[in-house]
């Protein structure tokens, strides 16, 4: 077991060493002078000077992405360019929002999907299953920003029930400001997971009630209630976990845009601000944080299938 | 003497055998999803607005200080924006740029996918190097990894499905794998190896034919995909550029006035719903015609 997590604990370094590398080569290999590119048509001759020296361009490449890498490993992810501030900073100010929305999506995911999965396989063929279809492809067609605006529109502005931008926190404003603001963007961001996580919630728990322990616990007079939580869920459970886990990658597409719709400053802000000042430092930090997010969610998901299913032994 | 209009007759019947029975799989289709058929239709009129759309449209380009930003009329059924252009001219060229879009990038990334996946999947040798690549482009968030590469090299629309395109091809070459792998262990490939059959010619003769099907169905997966992360960047400023009107770009350019003109993200966005959904449930279909053995189990 110990042997196990080590082994997929090490097996992670290679996949993050790609990505480091990626991310590295992307700002080198680019046409032209980076430290122009990203110095912008109104650059003066020093700003290009004074970002090659920053960005360490001068170096021989081995030398630059060896130096790089070692300021990684000690959590430097560089100074911003337009800012002269670490990026370790600017990311810490903006944090909290980012996870909040996280946090609140999947939460709100979990507690709509499974649940919706579980009814569409148990009915199968229904109408609660067909709507659950019809909405699993709506779901993955509806662009995100779109989904935004419709809600501002018919909640915020036509109904005035809930306000229309903006972030307020859970530990500086209070509670129910927090929850008033996060509502339409959780709800705008869940649409896409509960699509994905809901399907695969239907596929797995189908099969699952094909077992034949099912059969022999609905034979011995258990409820219809207990069958679907105590055998189909717990052991659909593994796929779907997978699935939460892979879904990560669309809910930090998701981020990025529902932030920019709802005016959240978080990550996916400070990604865009980034974008429009060509501030390079920044996009490499956040890109190379979101990947490690990514990669460290889908270790803990692997070494948690012990968890849901103990025939799973390591 | 009857002997070569017998021929004739027998080949006609024979074709006209197997056209019917096409036409018998495709109505059964039809019938079991009606879905399909809705998708395929809708599909279908999206692209005759692509093709011939803009022959009939008036210029999406044309500036009308006089009548910027009208609610959706007679006249204007669309509404115009803020410089008075007609919004329906408009969400007519974009469904131009996005199914372009859409196409280029289905289209490269499975030819990219099909080839790495091939070469991942048959030598042995390459595999782990290739497959850790894979895993570290997947572990990169596909639109900040696009906004990125569209950043450093400049917005045009070669270098935006450019950007598209590389986070997709590693879920290409995964299934290439995935169904290479299966294949090698069959009988008839064992055989051709046997035979001294080049590597090249195993490849191409035996191997390629199996990928075709989940290919196609993955290919109108990322079409879809692609037509939304194309609208994404545009709508975040980060796409092709502004001048072009492309959906993303009119909805971007619509937010300033979103509060008073909604219409101008509204139906671009509709628009671009309906295409992305369209596409989606024709690769439902095929995925459920071309492979039973996935179909039964979502």
């Amino acid at each position: 077991m110990v042997f196990y997590i080590l082994k997929r604990i090490l097996a992670t370094i290679p996949v993050m060493g790609v990505v480091a590398l990626f991310v590295f080569l992307m700002l080198r290999l680019s046409p032209g002078d980076p430290a122009a590119v990203i110095a912008g048509d109104y650059a003066t001759a020093e700003d290009i000077i004074r970002i090659r020296e920053n960005l360490g361009l001068n170096d021989p490449i081995v030398v630059q992405f060896t130096k790089w890498i070692g300021q990684l490993i000690r959590g430097d992810l560089g100074i911003s360019i337009f800012t002269n501030l670490p990026v370790s900073t600017l990311i810490a100010q903006r944090l909290e929002p980012t996870i909040m929305l996280s946090l609140t999506t999947i939460i709100f995911t979990i507690v709509v999907a499974i649940p919706l999965g579980t009814l569409a396989a148990w009915k199968q063929g229904s109408l609660i299953d067909r709507a659950v279809m019809l909405f699993s492809v709506a779901g993955f067609s509806i662009p995100v920003f779109v989904l935004g605006y419709i809600l501002i529109y018919i909640v915020s502005i036509q109904l005035r029930w809930l306000p229309v931008q903006g972030y307020k926190s859970m530990f500086t404003d209070g509670v129910i400001p927090f929850f008033r603001h996060i509502i339409l963007p959780t709800v705008t961001l869940s649409v896409i997971f509960i699509a994905l996580i809901a399907r695969m919630t239907r596929a797995s728990v189908m099969e699952v009630l094909q077992e034949d322990y099912v059969r022999t616990a609905r034979a011995k007079g258990q409820s219809e209630f207990k069958v679907l939580m105590k055998h189909a869920v717990r052991n659909a459970a593994v796929p779907i976990v997978t699935v939460i886990g892979l879904g990560i990658a669309l809910l930090i597409g998701g981020v990025v845009v529902t932030e920019s719709v709802y005016n959240i400053p978080g990550l996916g802000r400070l990604v865009l601000d980034a974008v429009l000042k060509r501030d390079y430092p920044i996009i490499q930090g956040l890109i190379l944080l979101f990947s490690f997010v990514y990669i460290l969610i889908n270790l803990l998901i692997d070494l948690s299938y012990t968890l849901f299913d103990p025939r799973i032994k390591y | 003497m009857s002997t070569p209009t017998d021929k004739v007759d027998f080949s006609i019947s024979a074709e006209a055998s197997l056209t019917s029975r096409k036409d018998a799989s495709l109505a059964s289709l039809m019938w079991k999803h009606p879905s399909v058929f809705w998708g395929g239709l809708l599909l279908v009129i999206m692209v005759l607005i692509a093709v011939f759309g803009p022959m009939l449209a008036s210029d999406p380009v044309a500036i009308h200080p006089i009548v910027r930003l009208k609610v959706p009329s007679a006249e204007f059924w669309f509404g115009t924006d803020y410089l008075g252009r007609n919004v329906l001219s408009r969400v007519i060229y974009g469904a131009r740029v996005s199914l372009v879009v859409g196409l280029a990038v289905a289209i490269v990334a499975v030819v990219f996918g099909l080839m790495i996946g091939l070469v991942s999947g048959y030598m042995r040798w390459l595999d782990a190097i290739i497959m850790r690549v894979m895993d570290g482009l997947m572990a990169i968030p596909g639109i900040l990894l696009a906004i990125a590469l569209i950043s450093l090299s400049g917005a045009t629309l070669f270098t935006v499905i450019i950007a598209i395109v590389i986070p997709e091809i590693p879920r290409v070459v995964r299934l290439v794998r995935a169904v290479v792998l299966t294949v090698r262990e069959e009988p008839y490939v064992e055989a051709a190896i046997a035979a001294g059959t080049r590597t090249h010619l195993i490849l191409l003769r035996h191997i390629l034919p199996n990928t075709i099907a989940p290919l196609i169905v993955q290919a109108t997966y990322i079409c879809g995909s692609a037509m939304l992360t194309e609208s994404i960047l545009g709508f975040l400023g980060a796409g092709i550029p502004p001048e072009i009107p492309s959906w993303g770009n009119i909805m971007s350019e619509g937010r300033t006035y979103f509060q008073l003109s909604p219409w101008i993200i509204f139906f671009p966005g509709i628009a671009l719903a309906l295409t992305v959904l369209a596409v989606n449930t024709v690769g439902d279909g095929l995925r459920d015609t071309l492979d039973p053995r996935i179909a039964r189990k979502m």
